[in-house]
């Protein structure tokens, strides 16, 4: 019988509307699972940080997530511009967001920081006019 | 399970439940099965917010509170009518009025909801701008929506306002002050609420945040309403001096009353049971969180928009606004009420009723089983298996409440395939 459970999640580019699907259907087979609040906190805050930014910056992409016994890997792959500097969009409040969007009440430049605040290890590989792969690990 | 911790007020009537989807589909938190043709409800799931009794076209789903009898079990009665109450009159422009004819129809005293409403607000009030940690706080006034966090949402149990709720405390003032007024034994007396909504009954058989409810009854506005009708215009002629309370605490009857009663712009007020699932998803995510406080009502409208109402919620809503636009903003005061404590004496757990496995390693099992279960069904969410989605059918299956054949098309598929099985013999035996 198998050790994880794996699941995938489209996001769509621009659909403000759908943002969040995947993080409130992961959220809520970690609790069918019994994974415990602390940790279905963490993922349920990373993983809608993540979306946001697949739908704001990269036009969409996909999520996969996988569970076991020990730890939540949430991988959400883009196919977006890349990012230049790494350092900088880590930095609490630096967005490269649209006034557009900024008008909706995002890019307050919280997603990344918030990203890597709320799990264990986070790791991003980006090449510009390819995509960013951002890799979370919340342990169980 | 500890035995009694999970009591619902909302159950079946098995004779009139002819065993449709219509319940299933309903339920927010899918708690209710069809099974051997009647609607069961599972009570750890339910949140007793009546949304199947609103939807049953054949009323057999009932909420349990007590009749109109329960009365002569008291040497003195009061009734503790709740704001929503007021707003199922026409042209009513005196709340006294009301509670007149509420003695006239036999209690001996009445103690406004509202009045207690206006203390809480002040408690509330103090509460939120002390403890900024907390913000944003989620109102604990309505019992649906503490038992769905409960249960579903453990990351937001921090957030709950530790404040009782207006009727819990107006059953404390009330008793006291019958007791005051006449030398009787406190079980002598009977503090009987008028209800707007089941959940409110569960409340005092199971309370959340104290351990014990002052509540002896629990009647239901619809039974009173009529009751009521009859002495209105006598109790018009002549209405006594009874009404405690000012425009905070009449407003808690619709939503937006308690938020309004806080006096503060930073709030949220959402309604109807699938809004405030929405709002505590979010708000688990942090999509927002610079609100000082968050006040959700399980029904439509709020409190008048309870099943054990008569009159439209909307109308009712702006019926209550008649009604309060002369009145002060508050009329009650914890300088001038006495000893009032207000607040929650217990905690409030997680119950993760929604747990498939016994642990990590066992829900994971089940859930990879969910999803080959899911890859089988169609996908319809029919309804016909008794489940209201083809996933919640799995999960029974996985947690052995269930079986594959429920499907009606896995069992057509079966049929199918035995009458080919059963054709084939047939074949063989002329053949031979």
């Amino acid at each position: 019988m198998s050790e994880s459970i794996h699941l995938t999640y489209e996001v769509s580019a621009d659909d403000f509307t759908r943002a969040g699907e995947a993080s409130s259907s992961v959220k809520r087979m970690l609790k069918q699972m019994g994974v415990s609040p602390e940790a279905i906190r963490k993922v349920a805050i990373a993983m809608y940080e993540g979306e946001i930014n697949m739908v704001i910056h990269a036009q969409g992409g996909h999520i996969d997530v996988e569970i076991s016994p020990e730890e939540i890997i949430m991988t959400l792959a883009d196919r977006g511009p890349g990012i230049r500097d790494i350092e900088q969009a880590m930095q609490a409040g630096f967005s490269t967001a649209p006034d557009n969007v900024r008008a909706l009440g995002f890019g307050a430049g919280m997603g990344l920081p918030n990203m890597k605040k709320y799990t264990d290890d986070m790791k991003i590989e980006t090449e510009l006019g390819v995509g960013t792969t951002v890799t979370m690990k919340v342990y169980i | 399970m500890e035995k009694g911790k999970f009591y619902t007020s909302v159950h079946l009537d098995e004779s009139l439940c002819k065993g449709c989807i219509n319940c299933i589909k309903r339920c927010p938190t899918q708690a209710i099965r069809v099974r051997n043709g009647k609607a069961v409800i599972t009570k750890e799931f339910c949140i007793d917010c009546g949304e199947c009794i609103r939807i049953c076209p054949h009323h057999a789903k009932l909420a349990a509170y007590d009749t109109l009898d329960v009365m002569k079990n008291y040497k003195y009665t009061v009734a503790l009518p709740a704001p929503s109450l007021y707003g199922q009159f026409n042209n009513l422009d005196d709340v006294n009025i009301v509670l007149t004819a509420l003695k006239k129809m036999g209690f001996d005293d009445v103690y406004e909801v509202s009045g207690a409403a206006e203390l809480v607000s002040e408690i509330s009030r103090d509460y939120v701008s002390r403890h900024k940690e907390g913000w944003p706080y989620i109102s604990t006034a309505c019992p649906s929506v503490v038992r769905l966090i409960r249960v579903r949402f453990p990351n937001l149990i921090e957030h709950l306002l530790p404040v009782q709720a207006p009727i819990d405390l107006a059953a404390e003032l009330a008793r006291k002050k019958a007791v005051e007024d006449t030398g009787l034994n406190p079980d002598e007396i009977g503090i009987i609420f008028i209800s707007p909504c089941p959940a409110k009954v569960t409340a005092v058989k199971t309370p959340l945040g104290i351990t014990h409810s002052e509540v002896d009854a629990v009647l239901a506005i619809k039974d009173v309403y009529p009751k009521l009708l009859p002495f209105m215009k006598e109790a018009a002629s002549e209405p006594e001096n009874l009404a405690i309370s000012g425009k905070i605490g009449i407003s808690w009857g619709g939503s937006g009353g308690e938020a309004g009663g806080l006096l503060t712009d930073s709030y949220l007020a959402a309604d109807g049971i699938e809004n405030v699932i929405r709002v505590l998803e979010d708000l688990e995510d942090q999509k927002f969180a610079k609100l000082e406080f968050i006040e959700l009502n399980a029904c439509s409208g709020g409190c008048v928009g309870g099943v054990l109402t008569v009159e439209n919620p909307y109308v009712a809503k702006v019926k209550l606004k008649r009604l309060r636009k002369y009145m002060p903003v508050a009329c009650n005061h914890l300088a001038s009420a006495g000893e009032v404590n207000g607040y929650w004496t217990e905690g409030v757990e997680y119950v993760p009723v929604f747990k498939l496995g016994e642990n990590m390693k066992e829900s994971i099992a089940m859930m990879n089983q969910v999803d080959v279960l899911c890859e089988k069904f169609p996908g319809l969410d029919c309804g016909s298996c008794g489940a209201p989605t083809c996933r919640a059918l799995a999960e029974d299956i996985v947690r052995g409440v269930a079986n594959e054949r429920d499907c009606i098309h896995i069992l057509r598929e079966y049929i199918h395939k035995i009458s080919d099985e059963i054709s084939m013999l047939d074949t063989g035996r002329k053949n031979s």
